[in-house]
């Protein structure tokens, strides 16, 4: 099947050390990334994190003020054409032009695109429901955002961008957002990536994960490392105590008296030793969900 | 094939997939040598990863729980598989553990247990030679 990671094709994204400033405020803080070749990319992070920023920089619409950008090896802001045209892009906004039809809408776009699938664009439209006559302006906000994702769907992109897709949208749209994710790497060799706050829809379609905050890369690695390597124990100690020991690798924790929690990164047999060597028993060890990863990560 | 995936609870989605196929192959209803959804179809329809749903048929081909044909489908092992067997029991214990705590509730002690265990198996074993 598809298992592309870990890839020795070049990757779609690179980013080497991009920091961008909006007056005063650091948007990005010398931050590198790189996006892997084929399968879910999920960027993770809080409002005000610099997800939008980042993605703005590897569609071409913001030049990096230090660092570099490259996609598909290329400048995007250099190379639009090269980039652009290999790239489908629906934003949290869904900035679709108002006074368009949605017939004409995607006669316009297709112009843009010489890959455009006419025969899948329609598909999509039947199957979004979406009328070739209705105006942009008078669609619903899941009717929009599946206009949206149909112009960035139907010329079949290398590389998908989603911009908080799911934010505002009601669980039937998710649905569509998330089946058009998983169709899209379906088909060997393509990417997205896509930014969110929802964390159990990245736990659910993500290969790799890249946690940004305050401008910087927090972490990033495969879904199944970052499961691997962050667990919860749970240890019991002789006496009861006033405050938890420190654990190496621990990220926050909780308890009081005998038993207490932490939340730590590090392999599973190093933490059990590291707790061992504290006079402590296991009692328990749990994987983690993204969602308590990210908390812990982000909130120490 | 119903299989139901929660995101939220801690357990790895590929090992829900695993594990909810082990219990559908041991209880008898994915008999052997039935097809398994494709891998898209099924990544589909749980709105996941195919790779997850690759790496759970992957796990279920290592045990021997599913085996691959050439014709690029996966099927349940026509051959009992050891695992199958083991997670059968595991059913069934599951079931005594209920049925002992529910004796000792209403004060049947362990030997009546097994006496009317015998009893009941007599019955059925007459009802139907």
């Amino acid at each position: 099947m598809i298992d592309s990671f870990p890839s020795s094709a070049p990757p779609i994204v690179d980013i080497h050390r991009v920091t961008r400033q909006f007056g005063t405020k650091t948007a990005l803080n010398d931050l590198s990334l790189t996006v892997p070749r084929g399968g879910v990319f999920g960027l993770i992070g809080g409002n005000g994190a610099g997800k939008t920023t980042l993605i703005k920089h590897i569609l071409g619409m913001f030049k990096p003020q230090t660092g570099s950008v490259a996609v598909f090896g290329l400048d995007p802001v250099e190379n639009p054409v090269g980039t652009l045209g290999r790239i489908g892009y629906l934003s949290e906004e869904r900035d679709l032009p108002n006074w368009m039809r949605v017939g004409e809408l995607m006669r316009y776009t297709q112009a843009f695109y010489p890959n455009w699938d006419e025969r899948y664009a329609q598909e999509l439209r039947v199957a979004f429901d979406l009328d070739p006559k209705a105006r942009v302006k008078t669609l619903s906000r899941g009717q929009r955002a599946r206009a949206g994702l149909l112009v960035a769907l139907a010329h079949r992109p290398e590389l998908l961008v989603l911009d908080e897709p799911s934010s505002g949208l009601d669980p039937v749209v998710r649905r569509d957002i998330l089946g058009a994710i998983i169709r899209t790497i379906a088909d060997e060799g393509r990417t997205v990536l896509f930014s969110s706050h929802l964390l159990d829809e990245v736990e659910r379609v993500a290969d790799r994960v890249a946690i940004i905050h305050q401008g910087r890369i927090m972490l990033t690695a495969s879904m199944d490392e970052i499961r691997d390597t962050h667990h919860r124990l749970t240890l019991r100690f002789n006496q009861a105590l006033d405050r938890a020991p420190a654990l190496v690798g621990a990220l926050s924790y909780e308890g009081k008296g005998t038993e207490w929690t932490y939340i730590c990164n590090g392999e599973s047999n190093q933490l059990r030793r590291a707790a061992e060597a504290l006079g402590a028993t296991v009692v328990g060890d749990a994987t983690l969900t993204l969602d308590e990863i990210f908390v812990s990560r982000i909130l120490g | 094939m119903q299989i139901h995936i929660s995101a939220n609870d801690g357990i790895p989605i590929y090992l829900q997939i695993v594990n909810q196929i082990k219990y559908l192959v041991a209880s008898g209803r994915l008999a052997p040598g039935e097809e398994l959804p494709p891998m898209r179809v099924l990544a589909d329809r749980l709105l996941i990863n195919p790779n997850t749903v690759a790496r759970a048929y992957r796990e279920l081909e290592n045990v021997g729980i599913v085996e691959k044909r050439r014709t690029a489908g996966t099927y349940v092992s026509t051959q009992k598989s050891p695992l199958a067997r083991s997670e059968q029991i595991k059913i069934i214990n599951e079931r005594l553990d209920a049925l002992l705590a529910e004796a000792r509730q209403m004060d049947i002690t362990f030997e009546d247990v097994v006496k009317l265990a015998q009893q009941r198996y007599a019955a059925l074993h007459h009802d139907s030679p």
